[in-house]
């Protein structure tokens, strides 16, 4: 399969170089971003308390979406999309911040208290513990 | 005047990406609606530095640079937190001392500050930000000052000393 | 576009959706509100990528607006829901001044 996807490309695609190479750069990038936001997902479940989750949300909200967007932008070249794209990754760096801070205020006002100091933790927690 | 000028070529430029249409009809539209919001802001009297800020734009975007290899830094120390099968975190509680007293020098260094995973400003008062970091090492006072200088710098603003 | 990022294009897509699904499991099971506001803004961020990635899929990139759209109201929903849940009420003025003379 990968094999026959890899033949398509090289022998019946008339890309060329630049193309080639802004594909497997766009790819490459994806792939990158895709890990970070499965990273911040498996993160915010496995972290123990709520102040921990929010630092593996932020994973998600900075690296993992600007560098999806970087790699779609890469996909488009310089056309309306891209300065579409662009204005999306701004405003998700303007507004993430922003939402991550309400929620970790208001939590710290109806005095949820971090759980603080050197600790370990192994195993995936949820519910009512 | 200037800024008068300088936020309707930014709302132009912000008009054209996201319709994409030149006709004759819906530029009208758009040069009625940015005539508008600029009369709007004049009469609200915010049309000052604060509300523009798009002079110093190199600046700026010198320090989102530096921003952005920092966040790629603090991601890397994050991620290995979270994909070591037993791994060992230290939740921090910080008090950082706030050097400036102008709104958008504020909104700059606590946004950053919860940009970069790892820390999260918690409270933002007048005088001190409360910081939750996740690894102790990631709450040293020093990094902190660095990043509020750098980003005062980013809208040309000096800090008051320590 | 070459077909392969076609085909690649759909599997990152795939692979966001199942993300979505593995931060349900935070949504439901999250012992605070907060972590499953948490939750609904993390989900709401990875809707605005699958988005994304759907218009280069369909090949209509004028849905990039409706992800633009979402970005904001992702935003706005969570404001207001974290103020109706601290006020009780979403008529509230956030001045420091007035709120201390209500009370």
């Amino acid at each position: 399969m990968i094999i026959s996807t890899l033949s398509t490309v090289i022998l019946d695609s008339n890309l060329g170089w630049t193309g080639l190479v802004q594909s497997s750069l766009s790819c490459l990038t994806i792939v990158t971003g895709l890990f970070f936001v499965f990273a911040g997902t498996i993160g915010v479940l496995r972290f123990p308390d709520f102040y921990t989750r929010l630092h593996a949300a932020g994973m998600t909200d900075t690296l993992g979406a600007e560098l999806i967007l970087v790699g779609l932008i890469l996909q488009s070249g310089f056309t309306q999309t891209s300065l579409k794209l662009m204005m999306i990754g701004f405003f998700l760096l303007l507004t993430s911040p922003t939402a991550t801070h309400a929620i970790a205020h208001s939590a710290y006002t109806a005095n949820l208290k971090p759980k603080l100091g050197k600790h370990n933790f192994s195993k995936i927690r949820g519910g009512r513990s | 005047m200037r800024h008068a000028v300088l936020l309707s070529l930014v709302m132009a430029a912000t008009w054209l990406v996201l319709s994409g249409y030149f006709i004759g009809m819906i530029l009208t539209f758009g040069v009625i609606s940015i005539a508008l919001v600029v009369w709007m802001t004049k009469r609200l009297a915010i049309l000052d530095d604060e509300t523009v800020p798009y002079l110093n734009i190199v600046k700026t975007c010198k320090y989102y640079v530096w921003l952005f290899i920092e966040i790629v830094k603090a991601n890397i120390q994050v991620l290995k937190a979270v994909v070591s099968p037993n791994s060992e975190i230290s939740p921090t509680l910080v008090k950082i001392p706030m050097r400036s007293n102008i709104d958008i020098a504020q909104t700059m260094f606590a946004n950053s500050i919860t940009l970069t995973p790892g820390t999260v400003s918690v409270d933002v008062r007048e005088d001190h930000i409360l910081v939750h970091a996740l690894l102790k090492e990631m709450s040293n006072p020093e990094d902190f000052y660095e990043m509020h200088s750098r980003s005062a710098g980013a809208v040309s603003i000096g800090l008051k000393d320590k | 576009m070459p077909i392969f990022l076609e085909y690649f294009n759909l599997g990152a897509a795939f692979f966001i959706i199942v993300c979505m699904v593995l931060m349900l499991g935070r949504l439901l099971g999250g012992p605070t509100l907060y972590d499953r506001l948490l939750a609904v803004n993390s989900f709401g961020t990875k809707t605005i990528i699958f988005l994304c990635i759907f218009c280069f899929i369909i090949d209509r990139p004028d849905g990039l607006d409706i992800a633009l759209l979402y970005a904001l109201m992702n935003f706005i929903a969570t404001i207001a829901v974290l103020k109706f849940f601290n006020y009780r009420c979403l008529g509230v003025s956030l001045i420091k001044e007035q709120m201390e003379a209500e009370e």
